[in-house]
């Protein structure tokens, strides 16, 4: 159990998948206009992120290992995770057709969210468990989610701000992730 | 005149990586050394150009509805492809780079060129926008892998991660402070020379 919260709080925290690894920025920068956004699109991509744990972990062990496929492991996870995505799609559009509005593109953009393939790549080059690798998962959703809600209320608060022109947009949001990532940096002293 | 057009405008002007914050994963975490970069820009180039190159000769044949599925499929062949490749001939540097190796297919960069020029247009055009595209992503990831390994001397942060964010913002405002400087320099020209 205690290895399973460690593997938790090092996705989340210690190696936070957007800030520290890297992975999942495209729907990082694009979705976190506003927090209203950022919120529903972690729910999103958290359920898309276990549910494609589950299924490329049973595909990895009992099709690809079992008959010595692993050559076609990125184009089988390629797979689920965009079916994954198309049948959260549906859900979403059937449960809350505001809320579709509201995600618009980013929504089937999941599917090349690298965040959710490299979960999957992650828990398998590791060789970790089901429960491993869904502890894994949590904590990446779990990570994204912190990182971009925290980012879209520092965005909400710097759009008015009189920038230097060189820095408005695209520059300013990377060097604030930057500092978020510096802070981020002080979880390293946790271990994992 | 108009092959060379299409490439600057694919390489500079529409800038994947600075123009339009594409492929910004790979970008900012293999770009702390230039040995890797290069890397990664090389395979990111076999991966698009080659992708691109075959959703055009068979774009006549890819029914509409499922195509975004079916270019996932060939740019996943692709990738799969150089990795195989890169695991067999260069074993030292895909150990470093490796997961960012295999997750090329989720590149949005890739799939954007796929859908909006190899899907409709001829062989010769799609080629010479995946090379410009690529050239302009490999320029992007080697001057800012180049940036941060010469930072690193004095400035250690710049090899981690938070330096990979920090560096990259400041880069993309010089390029906006060289780009404004450009444009006013082409208003003052114009004013003093009117066209004769």
């Amino acid at each position: 159990m205690a290895e399973l919260l460690l593997i938790l709080l090092s996705a989340a925290l210690v190696n936070n998948f957007v800030l520290v690894q890297f992975l999942g920025l495209c729907p990082f920068v694009g979705s976190s206009g506003r927090v209203e956004t950022a919120v529903p699109m972690t729910l999103a991509t958290m359920f898309v992120l276990a549910v494609a744990a589950v299924g490329t972990y049973l595909v990895n062990r009992y099709l690809l290992v079992a008959f010595g496929l692993e050559y076609l492991r990125i184009i089988a996870f390629i797979v689920i995770i965009a079916a994954t995505v198309q049948f959260t799609e549906m859900f979403v559009r059937a449960a809350s057709p505001v809320l579709h509005q509201m995600l618009g593109i980013y929504l089937p953009l999941i599917t090349t969210n690298c965040a959710v393939l490299g979960v999957t790549l992650i828990a398998v080059s590791e060789g970790l468990s089901l429960p491993h690798t869904l502890f894994l998962a949590a904590g990446a959703g779990l990570g994204f989610g912190v990182a971009i809600v925290a980012f879209a209320a520092l965005r909400e608060r710097i759009t008015d701000d009189a920038v230097p022109e060189p820095f408005r947009g695209p520059p300013l949001a990377l060097v604030t992730v930057g500092f978020m990532a510096l802070a981020f940096y002080g979880f390293k002293g946790l271990g994992g | 005149m108009v092959p060379v057009n299409r490439f600057t405008e694919a390489a500079v002007a529409r800038n994947p990586a600075a123009v339009q914050l594409l492929g910004l994963c790979p970008l900012l975490a293999v770009s702390n050394t230039v040995a890797n970069a290069l890397g990664l820009a090389v395979a990111s180039t076999v991966v698009l150009t080659g992708s691109a190159l075959l959703v055009s000769a068979f774009r006549k044949l890819i029914p509409e509805d499922v195509r975004l599925p079916s270019f996932v499929l060939v740019i996943a062949t692709f990738t799969t492809l150089v990795n195989l490749a890169m695991e067999a001939y260069a074993f030292d540097l895909y150990q470093r780079i490796a997961l960012f190796v295999q997750i090329i297919v989720t590149n949005c960069m890739i799939l954007a060129r796929v859908e909006q020029v190899a899907s409709k247009e001829s062989l010769g055009r799609t080629l010479v926008d995946a090379l410009g595209t690529s050239a302009g992503f490999a320029a992007a990831i080697l001057i800012l892998g180049a940036a941060r390994e010469a930072l690193t001397l004095g400035f250690p942060l710049a090899a981690l991660p938070p330096g990979a964010f920090l560096v990259a913002g400041l880069l993309l405002a010089g390029v906006n402070v060289a780009a404004a400087r450009a444009r006013r320099a082409r208003e003052r020209a114009r004013v003093r020379l009117p066209p004769a």
